[in-house]
């Protein structure tokens, strides 16, 4: 009966993906899972075996944060940080869905799964929409 | 200005581990062997206990202990306290009513603390819990305010009627007289929402005894770890202060919430002596929602009177105030001392009188929430201004002109002198930005499309940085509110700021490093803040009222002020040079009229090795330390200006536009200014459109969850524009006042003159939800159907 967030977090010790509630609505938890963002709090550990998971731990690439970290850096998109790494997966997830030239508007929408209660969400946005700009800049697509 | 220091948007130090996923919150904390505490709550909001039988529980696999009431009275664990001591207008004292951490005898309100199950697992802690068997007898509740006193239902021995206090401010004479003779009196019934905080880290508590020392560490997410180990120590009495260790690592928002000293931290840190082992405890959603100490939650009676010429004569208000089953650590404060005063808003008012009743009900306690009291003034005041402009026919901006506060300092009826602003320059920053002029234009274009489109204003002030400890004293406090700082240069030149304050999303790693940065001209990477540790911070008061940049700070500038004194003095022998003529600048001693210099981090190295002078002459070293007492409240003031477009067939309100000028004094880092506006913003309009707290009659809480209570999302809040005016504070070094709570203070009075606006006057209760905007408007298009 051990969900992922149980796992990650007292198993292995990954205690970056946080908990914020318990009806599965703030987001805190959020992880890749296969390449999609899902709410570790309502998976069972056993629902991913074989499957690949990414937290907020494994996205930098070493010492080199991701672009999507860079930018909620950048644009000040966190303040006591507890929402973030929930808020930075999900970003990553949106860019991967909506592409590299997103509007407020989507953003917007698109982070109804995700509840931050410093920033008014004002930074939040900014940050998505230059991470995401980032992320199909000329190093990412060289990557490609 | 430097790069990195003040006035700099510097990003932040702290970021680097947040973006990551390294910070550490207690939930992340494993200590070796540690057992897992859970709480049996109350089903009921009022009943007696009649028994509680924990052997079924005891006998469950991987219990360690079952703990009740009756185990802290027979250790003689203290009850928590209130430590703001209220005075009726009749003398008499507050009538403050037992507060054991697990009930004696009674229970008052849903979730109050029964029992406590450690365990080896928290499975087996929730499990064992159903196994206790308590014999309730089930009383009648009462859960709102403005029926709490006549309701039959006594709550505490104490007070058989509910009420704490009747308490007042103001000279009621001069009002009844001002009212008289008034042109034009404005009748207003309000109520303040109830809020559920909700910082998105729940509370924890890890408590750890070590026999060999006699010794207690807490971890707990804490605003104020000093305050926190004080109160469990010199009242609770969980040990002596000095065996008492708390750490308030990172901590994931706080908002006033996790300011006060609860049940489960004390009972955890005591716990962990009874069971031998580390006892962690991470309360759940559900369990913040019942018992972390909520906001707001008036019912208030307020009028103006208005002369001939349009100036505001008077305020009168009566407030009944609910402050929840217990008096929660500053309670009783809050509705008092941080609302009253604050009446006067940023007007040249001759004459207020305000009366407030505190009652007990059986809902949680009440206690400061983001504003504190701030709020539910400013809501008040801007709706009884927006309301009499429009009553007596005049533009709600020329209204507010016409009765601004001009000429500083400026002693108001109520307490406060405010010590420096410029209403209008804010305005008139605030309608150029909103575009006002263009309003009725954009009116009617809503029109157009079937949509309702309405402007209000806030034009708010408040008063943080709190406060001089003589003052609050006097007016009741049970604490000093100074602010602790030392400054450790270490001999290679880096630097290590303590600090009292203590840093939940504000940013001060990055901040008081710029302050440093800028005044000893160190590199910002070279200073490390140190906070929330009462094993590494000697004293401190923490960090709630907007106080750390005005009051902590203040406190780093001083012992700043002591570390350069001292570097002259060893500049002096280094450089041979008259203490007299030596002088600092851009990080360098240097000798006055002389080409001779020695930067900072020489001389701190000499300070250490102290080789130029002998110890009879000078103390080798280099670390400072201060405590700053404010000599008065920061002011803080400005004008926010939402604009709304309400829907009539569906009730939606959108905000299309929020314009936000503030007047903060010096800014040390604006981007972090402006976040925190963003942050307070989005709580006003939550309160204003959203969140509300609802118990039913029975005392249930039936938001008790994110599926029942609404938080703002994205999608509910637009853009913001943000803009500054600047008058320095004159009553601290840095010239800064507290910009954290200005946001919540202001937005909710600005959503609701604009939703009212957009009506044609039609009030409406807050939360404004669609259904209640829905409701208004076919009043507001039937005027004759509502009667």
């Amino acid at each position: 009966r051990t969900l992922l967030v149980q796992f990650l977090r007292e198993n292995l010790r990954l205690t970056g993906t946080h908990v914020g509630c318990d009806t599965s609505q703030c987001g805190a938890c959020v992880v890749h899972m296969d390449g999609r963002a899902v709410k570790a709090c309502t998976i069972l550990a056993l629902q991913c075996e074989g499957a690949q998971i990414t937290t907020i731990e494994g996205l930098a690439n070493g010492a080199e944060l991701h672009p999507m970290q860079a930018a909620f850096r950048e644009h000040h998109g966190l303040q006591c940080g507890f929402c973030t790494p929930g808020m930075i997966m999900t970003a990553v997830d949106i860019v991967a869905r909506q592409g590299h030239d997103i509007d407020e508007h989507t953003i917007r929408h698109e982070l109804e799964g995700n509840l931050c209660r410093c920033t008014g969400y004002h930074n939040i946005v900014k940050a998505i929409a230059a991470g995401a700009a980032a992320m199909g800049g000329p190093v990412a697509q060289a990557a490609e | 200005m430097t790069a990195t220091g003040i006035g700099a948007a510097v990003r932040r130090k702290e970021d680097q581990r947040f973006v990551t996923g390294t910070g550490r919150y207690v939930d992340d904390l494993t200590r070796p062997g540690q057992a897992y505490a859970y709480f049996l709550r109350s089903p009921h909001a009022h009943a007696n206990i009649r028994s509680i039988d924990a052997a079924p529980a005891k006998a469950r696999p991987g219990v360690l202990a079952v703990l009740t009431g009756d185990d802290l009275a027979a250790d003689k664990v203290g009850g928590l306290i209130c430590g703001w001591m209220i005075h009726s207008k009749d003398g008499t004292p507050m009538k403050a009513g037992p507060h054991p951490a697990l009930a004696q005898g009674k229970v008052r309100y849903v979730g109050d603390h029964v029992a406590m199950v450690v365990a080896e697992t928290l499975a087996q802690a929730k499990d064992a819990a159903e196994a206790i068997v308590v014999d309730y007898e089930v009383l009648p509740a009462v859960v709102d305010a403005g029926e709490a006193q006549a309701s039959g239902v006594p709550i505490h021995e104490v007070a058989p009627d509910n009420t704490v206090f009747r308490w007042h401010l103001g000279d009621k004479a001069a009002v009844d007289q001002a009212f008289a003779g008034a042109k034009h009196v404005t009748k207003l019934d309000l109520t303040n929402n109830r809020l559920v905080p909700n910082p998105i880290e729940p509370r924890a508590a890890i408590g750890e005894y070590d026999s060999g020392t006699d010794s207690f560490t807490l971890d707990t997410p804490s605003q104020n770890p000093h305050v926190a180990r004080l109160v469990l120590s010199a009242f609770i009495g969980i040990a002596p202060e000095h065996k008492l260790r708390v750490i308030a690592p990172d901590v994931g928002g706080g908002f006033g919430s996790k300011i006060f000293i609860y049940a489960e931290e004390t009972v955890c840190v005591w716990a962990a002596k009874k069971v031998g082992r580390p006892v962690k405890w991470t309360c759940d959603r559900t369990e913040a929602f019942l018992c972390d100490a909520h906001g707001r939650d008036h019912v208030t009676h307020a009028e103006m009177a208005v002369g001939e010429d349009g100036k505001i004569l008077a305020i009168r208000v009566s407030t009944i105030a609910n402050l929840g089953a217990y008096l929660s650590t500053f309670a009783s404060s809050v509705p008092t001392y941080l609302y009253a005063p604050l009446l006067s808003g940023q007007y040249d008012i001759p004459a207020i009188y305000c009366e407030v009743d505190g009652v007990y009900t059986n809902t949680a306690p009440v206690d400061a929430y983001r504003g504190a009291g701030r709020p539910e003034a400013t809501f008040v005041v801007e709706r009884l201004v927006e309301v009499t402009a429009r009553q007596i026919g005049m533009d709600p901006a020329k209204f507010r002109k016409r009765n601004y506060i001009k000429k500083f300092p400026h002693q108001t009826p109520v307490i406060m002198t405010y010590d420096a602003g410029d209403y209008h320059a804010s305005l008139a920053k605030a309608l150029e930005l909103a575009d006002y002029a263009g309003f009725g234009r954009r009116k009617r274009e809503s029109a157009r499309q079937g949509k309702l489109r309405g402007i209000g204003f806030s034009s708010y002030i408040e008063a943080c940085g709190i406060a001089p400890s003589q003052a609050v004293g006097s007016l009741g406090a049970g604490v000093g509110l100074w602010e602790s700082a030392e400054v450790r240069v270490n001999p290679t030149g880096s630097i290590e700021v303590l600090t009292g304050s203590h840093t939940h999303g504000q940013g001060h790693e990055t901040t008081f490093a710029q302050l440093v940065s800028d005044r000893l001209g160190v590199p910002i990477d070279s200073v490390t803040v140190v906070h929330g540790d009462t094993d590494k911070v000697q004293f401190g008061m923490g960090t709630y009222g907007s106080r750390s940049g005005a009051v902590g700070m203040s406190a780093i500038y001083k012992a700043i002020d002591k570390v350069i004194a001292k570097g002259k003095k060893v500049a002096a022998y280094v450089m041979e040079a008259s203490e007299g003529d030596i002088e600092f600048k851009d990080g360098k001693f240097t000798v006055a009229g002389t080409d001779k210099s020695a930067a900072f981090g020489d001389v701190a190295l000499q300070a250490y090795i102290a080789h130029k002078f002998s110890g009879q002459e000078l103390e080798p070293g280099l670390k400072e330390g201060a405590f700053y007492d404010p000599t008065n409240f920061t002011f803080p003031a400005g004008v926010h200006i939402c604009e709304v477009e309400v829907d009539p067939d569906t009730g939606i309100v959108a905000i299309t536009k929020w314009t936000a000028v503030d007047d903060f004094g010096v800014l040390i880092n604006p981007m972090i200014v402006e976040g925190q506006v963003h942050g307070g913003v989005a709580q006003g309009v939550g309160q204003a459109l959203h969140e509300g707290a609802v118990y039913d009659k029975s005392g249930q809480l039936v938001t008790a969850s994110y599926m029942d209570y609404q938080m703002p999302r994205a999608v509910d809040l637009p853009s913001l524009t943000v803009g500054m005016t600047t008058t320095p504070c004159p009553s601290n070094p840095l010239g800064v006042k507290g910009c954290g709570e200005a946001g919540a203070i202001a937005a909710p009075a600005a959503v609701i003159n604009a939703i009212t606006d957009a009506l044609g006057h039609e009030d409406i209760a807050m939360p404004a939800t669609p259904q209640a905007v829905w409701r208004a408007a076919q009043r507001a298009r039937m005027p004759m159907a509502a009667e």
